[in-house]
């Protein structure tokens, strides 16, 4: 399998991380997007007429939406968060409130870091919004006895909304304010197989070095 | 009021190649100013009028008051065989010497650049050397040695690096390391900051390598993975401007570059994004 990659990219980060998790491993090739814009480029819009990144091919398969690269690599595991109804259902709202948070912290993050054009007010309000949301959905769960966004154990839902989560200190959104988040976060990052990117740090003082992937 | 040694520098604005018609507006020191081209030539204006302008290593350099000195020079950038690669900018909450600072400093490698730059327990930084060079009035630090486990796009495994650091102007600075690929030859990374006020800067990465096989893409990648490391460090750091004093800090061997990078900012009046206060 193939991921055209950018290392500063939380989507693709998104896919590389799921994929660490699961122990699959891919080959990839980097994609110029800063400051080439190499995605906007016709030789790659062959590949993804959309022009964005990441893109997962394999084989005759070529998927260019990160969440759906999620559900491929984990078909058929826990990580699909379980096979009710509900479980299926709430899996898919949590896919779907991961491009809001890409939309919101995740341009954020773009205007700060590398000049995009974005009405960061906006996009900042946008982000709180959905960080309280989490919040509370997150705290809610904790009462439950539970620490991950559906079911029992981290799935698909959990990897989606954490690129965009963790790095909202680079949009210049504080996540000070949202301890239940913070939690999660810790979660996330002391599962066996976590990879960092920059910006995402591994817990330093609870894990020892990761295998390199 | 900004200083006539601080108005007398050479300052990034801008990557050469994607300066257009339209341009960019930008600040330099607080002001607006804008970079654009002109029938073939890059202008940077500001209320005032048109600044001094070169372009030099794949950037474009502004002086905002009259020019004490011509920009520094890399004679590596003239090298045959060496591959120049733009690293586009990145944005950064800093001060702009604070940026310079932190690309100086190898102590921090294994704990934000873990597994690629440095590894725990490979924490040590050895003696190395460091002098102000009177003659080209450039901070300079030799004889730098550290592990690291994967030094460079290039590097296969582990290596004892070799460092040498420069700084030729107050918001630049050139590394030179061990380069893999052609034993007996330094790899050049540059990094030129752009002082947009005294708390944020625009930084570009640079840089003029050995390496015919990577492509261009990944080594832009490795060189933004390294700094991005670094930003979320670097927009943390308290107090925000950088302290030209000592006080409550306590330096220790390992920060002997740093050291004299501020005391060589001390001395030439070079305070635009200092506090003098002591820290």
């Amino acid at each position: 399998m193939i991921l055209y990659d950018y290392v500063l990219s939380a989507s693709c980060y998104k896919v590389r991380l799921m994929a660490a998790l699961l122990g699959v491993r891919l080959d990839h090739v980097a994609v110029d997007f800063h400051p080439g814009r190499e995605h906007r480029g016709l030789a790659f819009r062959a590949l993804n007429p959309a022009g964005t990144i990441p893109v997962l091919v394999d084989g005759d398969l070529v998927l260019t939406e990160s969440t759906a690269m999620l559900v491929y690599l984990a078909h058929g595991t826990a990580w699909m968060g379980g096979d009710t109804a509900v479980a299926q259902a709430q899996v898919q709202g949590w896919l779907a409130f991961a491009a809001r948070l890409g939309a919101s912290l995740g341009m954020a993050r773009l205007h700060d870091m590398l000049l995009y054009a974005a009405d960061i007010a906006a996009v900042r309000r946008d982000g709180v919004a959905c960080l309280r949301q989490m919040e509370a959905h997150l705290v809610e769960r904790r009462f439950a006895g539970a620490i991950w966004l559906v079911g029992d154990g981290p799935s698909i839902a959990d990897i989606a909304c954490f690129p965009s989560v963790m790095l909202a200190p680079d949009g210049g959104v504080s996540l000070d304010d949202y301890p239940s988040v913070r939690l999660w976060t810790r979660a996330v990052r002391s599962l066996a197989g976590f990879i960092e990117m920059p910006g995402i740090h591994r817990l330093h003082e609870l894990k020892p070095a990761p295998e390199a992937v | 009021m900004i200083s006539q040694a601080v108005l007398g520098e050479w300052y990034p604005v801008a990557m050469a190649a994607l300066v257009d018609a339209a341009g960019r507006r930008t600040l330099l020191l607080g002001q607006e100013i804008r970079v654009f081209r002109d029938a073939g030539r890059i202008r940077v204006t500001a209320d005032a009028g048109d600044l001094a302008v070169t372009e030099r290593f794949g950037h474009v350099w502004a002086c905002p008051g009259t020019p004490a000195r011509a920009l520094f020079t890399i004679p590596e950038a003239d090298h045959p065989g060496r591959r120049l690669v733009d690293c586009g900018v990145v944005r950064v909450k800093c001060s702009p010497l604070r940026a310079v600072e932190n690309f100086l400093d190898i102590a921090h490698f294994p704990f934000v650049h873990t597994d690629i730059l440095g590894a725990e327990p490979h924490t040590e930084v050895n003696r190395y050397d460091v002098k102000i060079r009177e003659e080209v009035d450039e901070v300079w630090a030799t004889k730098v040695h550290f592990y690291q486990p994967q030094a460079a796009k290039s590097a296969e495994g582990g290596i004892v690096t070799e460092y040498m650091y420069r700084v030729p102007a107050p918001t630049a600075s050139v590394l030179y390391k061990t380069c893999p690929a052609m034993p007996g030859e330094w790899d050049v990374i540059a990094i030129f900051v752009q002082p947009l006020t005294e708390e944020l800067c625009d930084v570009w990465p640079w840089m003029a390598l050995y390496d015919d096989v990577t492509p261009q893409a990944e080594l832009i990648a490795f060189q933004q993975m390294i700094f991005l490391q670094d930003r979320s460090i670097l927009e943390n750091q308290i107090p925000r401007l950088l302290p030209l004093d000592p006080g409550m800090e306590s330096p220790t061997q390992a920060d002997l570059t740093s050291v004299a990078y501020r005391r060589w900012l001390k001395r030439r009046g070079l305070t635009y994004g200092a506090q003098m206060v002591a820290a």
